[in-house]
């Protein structure tokens, strides 16, 4: 590297120029290695130097509801999308409440919004506030479940005390309190016990015993135990309706490629003992270039479907309803946030997964696009929520908004 | 008006005086105090002044964003360059980074009481005033001296090792969400990597926290050596 001198010295001669000509000398710093690095630097070809691959933050204040991108989102013909709340700020996982009230999470602020329609009109409130990542709510015979970094609460009766909720009651404490992927999905299973994740603190990395797996707990905080292992992150859960089954989302590595790996959609058929992999085996079938030496894919439980590189599969759901009709019952929905460890984004969508009678994978097909335009973001969804009506709300924590999706017409249901 | 008093006042001898538990904000971390010069009678006054004026709130006599600014460059210095330990120089952020933090300081998901209670009842329009008008000073200029060429060479591998110029860009200066971080003051790098890492800074998402799980703290010391030099 003959550049150490040389490099100060035109550090200090561009101390003398313009202030134009210094910002262009720095530009220029990294540009002026001309020997090959040492192997331990490598890694980072000039594309990449050279492209703007950070992570996007949405903006802190919802956008207005006049200002959505609604007039940018498509959907097939015979649908239409409205906007059901605005000014929800990082709307992420949404639950309805059994008396109607749609509830709302957010990852980047500290409170879990509810959405009540009253006379037609919708009202926005803060149903609990002061907590940390409150990524992961759930509903359970009217107790609102709420999941935050390190540990879980609950408020029960949630419904009846909307306008004077009681601080959560926390009935699961002392998780770990890492940031990276520390936030967290939760839902109720069939056997009526909460399921949650804590995903890996790292990009990649050998995880502690404590970190990626799925743990089941009862609705009391009692009984933890691990329900499945191998995972890097998770944020979307859903119970096959026949099977029974828990299949979820997960987010796989980035800054391997531009198109491998893929994200995940899994499904656990041996609970305790499914391996999905992280972090020796992406996708089922890509060993780590550096954790995957001297371990095989065949170790490890295969993913359902592949999902797109970078995309950032979250929410799930399966559809039991009617009311989009009858091609669509018993599909996912699945809200695909989008890219950013990529140079072309994908995902920044909802997108509709078939199976097949054995929970198999059949089909992916797109259902509301539009949330990329020329490669910037103009929304991200997150969750997705089947209502009673058979309409499906998506949240977008971009712009801090919730839409409803519906048909138009008369709606075949046979 | 107010920037001219603070001129004056700036500019005045500093006179020793320690220990003013009367100023110090209730409950602010002791490390954020640690180092601060010593204010003058002068300086106090003004302190005193806009604290009880609500800080960012705005007072009746002043009328301008750039008078409403006039407290935060007490401690983020003349044109938004600090000369204060552990105290970030704020010229030329990023009009959205600054008010992500803005923000996170009036919500209290970024806690640090005195610029809690400084962007106090702040409305979301004066948090854009006040970042777009930051935004506008003028990048912090590190000093003249270039620095040892051994650990400004480490640094900089180490910089593209861990990508830091894919999202701050390959000058540092920053993007969108994304902070300035060249000629930032050393300690505050420093500071601010180490917390990251702890997971004592939770930061607006957890993208610092994960890509400073792998680096140790030789590297954030030569990471910093390097940045707070890089102009």
């Amino acid at each position: 590297m003959h550049t150490l001198g040389t490099g100060v010295a035109r550090l200090a001669i561009s101390m003398s120029l313009t202030a134009t000509l210094m910002a262009a000398a720095a530009g220029n710093l990294f540009a002026q290695q001309a020997d090959p690095p040492p192997p331990w630097k490598q890694g980072q070809p000039a594309g990449v130097a050279n492209s703007q691959l950070a992570p996007v933050a949405p903006p802190p204040v919802p956008t207005p509801a006049d200002k959505l991108p609604l007039d940018k989102l498509s959907l097939k013909a015979g649908f239409k999308i409205e906007v059901y709340a605005a000014g929800v700020p990082n709307a992420r996982t949404l639950r309805l409440g059994d008396k109607g009230s749609v509830f709302v999470s957010s990852r980047l602020q500290d409170k879990v919004h509810a959405i009540i329609t009253k006379d037609g009109k919708r009202e926005v409130k803060v149903v609990a506030s002061g907590l940390h990542r409150p990524n992961g709510i759930a509903l359970h015979k009217g107790t609102l479940y709420i999941a935050e970094l390190s540990q879980i609460s609950k408020i029960d009766n949630i419904e009846d005390n909307l306008d004077n909720p009681p601080k959560p009651t926390v009935i699961l404490s002392d998780l770990p309190k890492d940031e990276p992927h520390g936030w967290k999905y939760l839902t109720v299973g069939p056997d009526e016990k909460l399921y949650f994740q804590i995903g890996v603190p790292c990009n990649i990395c050998v995880p502690s015993e404590r970190h990626g797996k799925i743990y089941r707990v009862g609705l009391d905080g009692q009984g933890l135990e691990v329900y499945a292992s191998g995972i890097r992150q998770i944020v979307g859960m859903d119970w096959h309706p026949k099977l029974k089954q828990l299949y979820f989302s997960e987010n796989s590595r980035d800054w391997l490629s531009e198109d491998v790996p893929e994200d995940k959609l899994n499904r656990v058929t041996q609970a305790g003992k499914d391996n999905f992999g992280y972090p020796y085996c992406h996708q089922g079938n890509f060993p780590d270039p550096e954790f995957g030496w001297g371990r095989s894919c065949s170790e490890f439980t295969k993913p359902v479907a592949l999902l797109g590189p970078h995309s950032a599969a979250l929410g799930l759901r399966f559809y039991t309803g009617n009311g989009l009709g009858k091609e669509y019952r018993n599909v996912i929905f699945l809200a695909r946030h989008g890219s950013w460890n990529r140079s072309v984004k994908v995902g920044g969508d909802v997108v509709v997964i078939k199976l097949n009678e054995d929970g198999t994978f059949r089909s992916m097909e797109p259902f509301v696009t539009g949330f990329i335009q020329h490669n910037n973001y103009v929304g991200r969804p997150v969750d997705v929520l089947p209502m009673k009506d058979g309409s499906l709300l998506i949240s977008d924590d971009f712009n801090g908004a919730v839409y409803r999706v519906s048909r138009t017409g008369r709606v075949a249901t046979k | 008006m107010i920037l001219t008093v603070q001129f004056i006042v700036l500019a005045a001898p500093v006179v020793s005086r320690p220990n003013e538990p009367s100023i110090r904000g209730r409950g602010a971390p002791r490390i954020f105090w640690h180092g601060l010069k010593p204010m003058n009678a002068g300086r106090r006054t003004l302190w005193l002044a806009v604290t009880l004026l609500g800080f960012g709130a705005q007072p009746a006599w002043t009328t301008t964003i750039e008078e409403r600014l006039a407290p935060c460059l007490a401690c983020h210095g003349e044109n938004g360059q600090s000369a204060n330990p552990e105290i970030p120089s704020i010229g030329a952020q990023p009009s959205p980074y600054l008010l992500i933090q803005l923000f996170l300081f009036r919500e209290k998901l970024r806690r640090l009481d005195l610029m809690n209670d400084a962007v106090k009842g702040l409305s979301d329009d004066d948090l854009r005033a006040f970042a777009d008008t930051i935004a506008k000073l003028p990048p912090p200029r590190p000093s003249a001296d270039p620095g040892d060429p051994a650990r400004i060479e480490r640094g900089q591998a180490l910089i593209r090792q861990y990508r830091c110029n894919i999202c701050h860009d390959a000058d540092l200066a920053g993007r969108d969400n994304v902070p300035r971080i060249a000629g930032q003051r050393e300690d505050f790098l420093v500071k601010t990597m180490r917390e990251y890492k702890g997971n004592v800074r939770a930061g607006y998402d957890a993208s610092m926290a994960e890509v400073l799980q792998p680096v140790s703290d030789a590297d954030i010391l030569d990471l910093a050596y390097f940045v707070a030099r890089q102009r």
